[in-house]
């Protein structure tokens, strides 16, 4: 079943990349837009020109993990408690509408990251006090929508995605949310372009590559079912976490025992705990027994940054090209 | 006539404990989500004895899973278990207090903020944390006893308990904060609150063996006197003990003992509290026998739920902490009801 299952996602992937590679390439983001038009066009009022043309006319309702949201008029002060919506918020255009990001969101580097801003023990006083007109979260802790709501501010909640096309799909609706439909688009275009062009200049095997993707230092790890997973998976990659949550119930992040790991031998080792746990290329190899594994005897161990291989957003593309680059070394040597 | 039987009786119990252990540790040894034979893990073991034939035609993945991974990890159960659960009756015979258990004096909240300071400060992995987990542990112990002793004489027992209370809620409330302050690291900070065996090699067995061995010596030697001091104070004085060194001097050894383990395996509860009562249940109330079979006792236990941790769902792992209670407590219940007569 798992065999038949990523090949099946990177042909649909790729049909659905062609279809949105057909649209013009030209797309321009709509703050970039925004700008030109107010200079052009001096006699305009600022209401008309501070929106672009092909932003919706507000109010807008989406479907987010929580059910429907309605926006009233496009929000200009955004509050973000969900570092993988903060870099899609950027990265659709929404970035000067942003008036706070909280404590995790280091990227981009222009968030207006807030050390006090606690995406673990929000604070809805504190929030409310910033009078946002949008607040983006990724698990409603706390009763934070109740809240919110309670004091008139919509909540766009955006949960951890199960696929890659849940993640276009989020991207759409944060610029449906912020009135940033056309850089949305581009966002998705470009991806859904980049994946195509990494799966298609990925290598080709007989035997599937294996690999153990780590998320701490106790060797907890994923497996292809997980949305981290299926990154792995459209290039044809299988995880050796995979015999260890069967039927599910670790939700696909089982804690692997060590002995199994140095018996499973996989091809390559991705260190999703360099940032967390200080963990590296060197301390893997110098870990009791695994020197006898041939990930570490031929140095294909990538340390990847946590941040990347844990968000859902624009930079899972360079997840992948880590990935593929990854997966060359390993074909080549064939 | 009497002695001879009674003799008897001890040694019988020393067998029973010295097999339960020696079982323990082979079935950690040969039983795990890899299945390798016996003849290649003999083969494996022998092969590390100087001048022994080499392990000839085992592979090298399951000479390094048989020597490298399961053997310390089996051995660290047995020293952290043994630890814990010798601190804990130490514990309960000082304080004269049946929940007394090794984190009574701050220790865990001292330990657990030396680590997450270290993780904080020194980032993840960092080469300190054993030894910051160790200080903390060992500061926490010194204020809390400093704090308590300071308090009214005749009631030296019940403050050193309440401070000890006192500092572990303060030491937890800073963890917590500095943690807080750190959110990037929780991740780390969380799997050594929830405790590990399941990463130790040979360094983590080297470096907690001195403090163990120690500890444990100075505890065994004194064992005869918790008996004295289990009496009350006042009694303990009259029959000629120094009440308050003696008392030190036990505490000193079961923190410095459990702080070393927490160092390396994190915070395994239960252990501590519950395997010197069971024991007690079954084996009666002196600890010239309670201390040394504690040892052997906690390390069988420790060995054994980390077993049942590695092989519950293969190739997947459960925390240990978790199996400790979910297994001892049921069993525990079952000893309680089983034996109640002893129970008084």
């Amino acid at each position: 079943m798992k065999r038949i299952f990523a090949p099946t996602i990177a042909m649909l992937l790729l049909v659905s990349a062609c279809g949105a590679g057909d649209q013009p390439a030209s797309v321009t983001t709509g703050p970039v837009e925004a700008v030109t038009t107010t200079s052009a066009l001096p006699d305009e009022t600022t209401t008309t020109t501070s929106a672009p043309v092909e932003d919706p006319d507000f109010p807008v309702t989406i479907m987010d993990g929580m059910g429907e949201v309605t926006i009233e008029s496009r929000p200009v002060a955004i509050v973000s408690l969900s570092p993988s919506s903060t870099e899609i918020l950027f990265a659709v255009g929404a970035g000067d509408q942003v008036l706070a990001v909280d404590s995790l969101s280091n990227y981009p580097d222009t968030a207006p990251l807030d050390p006090d801003l606690s995406a673990w023990t929000p604070n809805i006083e504190a929030i409310i006090g910033m009078n946002p007109d949008l607040v983006v979260i990724s698990g409603d802790t706390g009763d934070l929508i109740a809240g919110l709501n309670a004091a008139g501010i919509p909540v766009v909640t955006h949960f951890a995605p199960a696929t890659i096309d849940d993640v276009y799909a989020q991207i759409e609706q944060v610029g449906v949310a912020t009135g940033n439909i056309a850089g949305a688009a581009a966002v998705v275009a470009q991806m859904q372009a980049d994946i195509a062009g990494i799966i298609a200049g990925a290598p080709t095997f007989d035997v599937a590559p294996t690999y153990y993707h780590e998320l701490d230092d106790t060797l907890y790890s994923v497996t292809t079912q997980t949305f981290i997973g299926q990154v792995y998976g459209l290039l044809g990659m299988v995880s050796v976490a995979d015999p260890a949550d069967a039927d599910g119930s670790a939700y696909g992040y089982p804690q692997l025992s060590a002995e199994y790991l140095v018996d499973a031998d996989p091809d390559l080792i991705f260190l999703a705990d360099t940032i967390c746990c200080g963990v590296t290329a060197e301390s893997v190899a110098g870990r009791a027994g695994w020197e006898t594994m041939a990930a570490v005897q031929n140095g294909w161990i990538v340390q990847l940054n946590d941040d990347v291989a844990s968000r859902w957003g624009p930079r899972i593309v360079e997840l992948m090209r880590a990935a593929a680059d990854a997966l060359s070394l390993v074909v080549s040597s064939d | 006539m009497i002695n001879v039987e009674r003799s008897r009786v001890l040694l019988r119990w020393w067998i029973i404990a010295a097999v339960a252990l020696v079982g323990t540790v082979l079935g950690g040894l040969s039983i795990g989500p890899v299945s390798i034979g016996v003849g290649d893990i003999w083969a494996t073991v022998t092969s590390h004895i100087p001048g022994a034939a080499d392990a000839g035609t085992v592979t090298q993945a399951h000479q390094a899973i048989i020597w490298d991974i399961r053997l310390p990890r089996v051995l660290l159960g047995v020293l952290v278990g043994g630890m814990l659960a010798m601190a804990g009756a130490a514990y309960q015979g000082v304080f004269r207090n049946p929940l007394a258990d090794p984190y009574l004096l701050g220790v865990a909240a001292g330990a657990g903020l030396g680590a997450t300071l270290a993780i904080a400060i020194g980032g993840g992995g960092s080469a300190l944390l054993p030894v910051a987990a160790f200080l903390g542990a060992v500061v926490a112990a010194t204020i809390t006893y400093a704090v308590g002793a300071a308090g009214s004489r005749g009631s030296t027992v019940t403050s050193l308990i309440l401070s000890g209370v006192a500092v572990a809620a303060f030491l937890t409330a800073a963890q917590t904060y500095v943690q807080q302050r750190n959110s990037e690291t929780l991740r780390e900070v969380y799997s050594w609150i929830l405790g590990r065996l399941s990463t130790a090699g040979w360094s983590e067995v080297r470096s907690v063996l001195p403090y163990v061995f120690v500890a444990s010596a100075v505890l065994f030697a004194l064992r005869r006197m918790l008996d004295v001091l289990a009496l009350g104070d006042e009694e303990a004085t009259a029959l000629g003990v120094p009440v308050t060194r003696i008392r030190l001097i036990i505490v000193a050894a079961a923190t410095l003992g459990t702080a070393a383990v927490v160092a390396v395996s994190g915070l395994i509860g239960f252990v501590g509290i519950v395997i010197p009562h069971l024991l007690r249940l079954l084996f009666g109330a002196s600890y010239r026998l309670l201390i040394p079979l504690s040892f052997f006792g906690g390390g069988a236990f420790l060995v054994a739920a980390d077993l049942f941790a590695r092989i519950a769902i293969p190739p997947a792992e459960l925390p240990i902490g978790v199996i400790t209670a979910f297994l001892g407590a049921p069993f525990f219940a079952l000893i309680l009801r089983t034996r109640p007569g002893v129970a008084r």
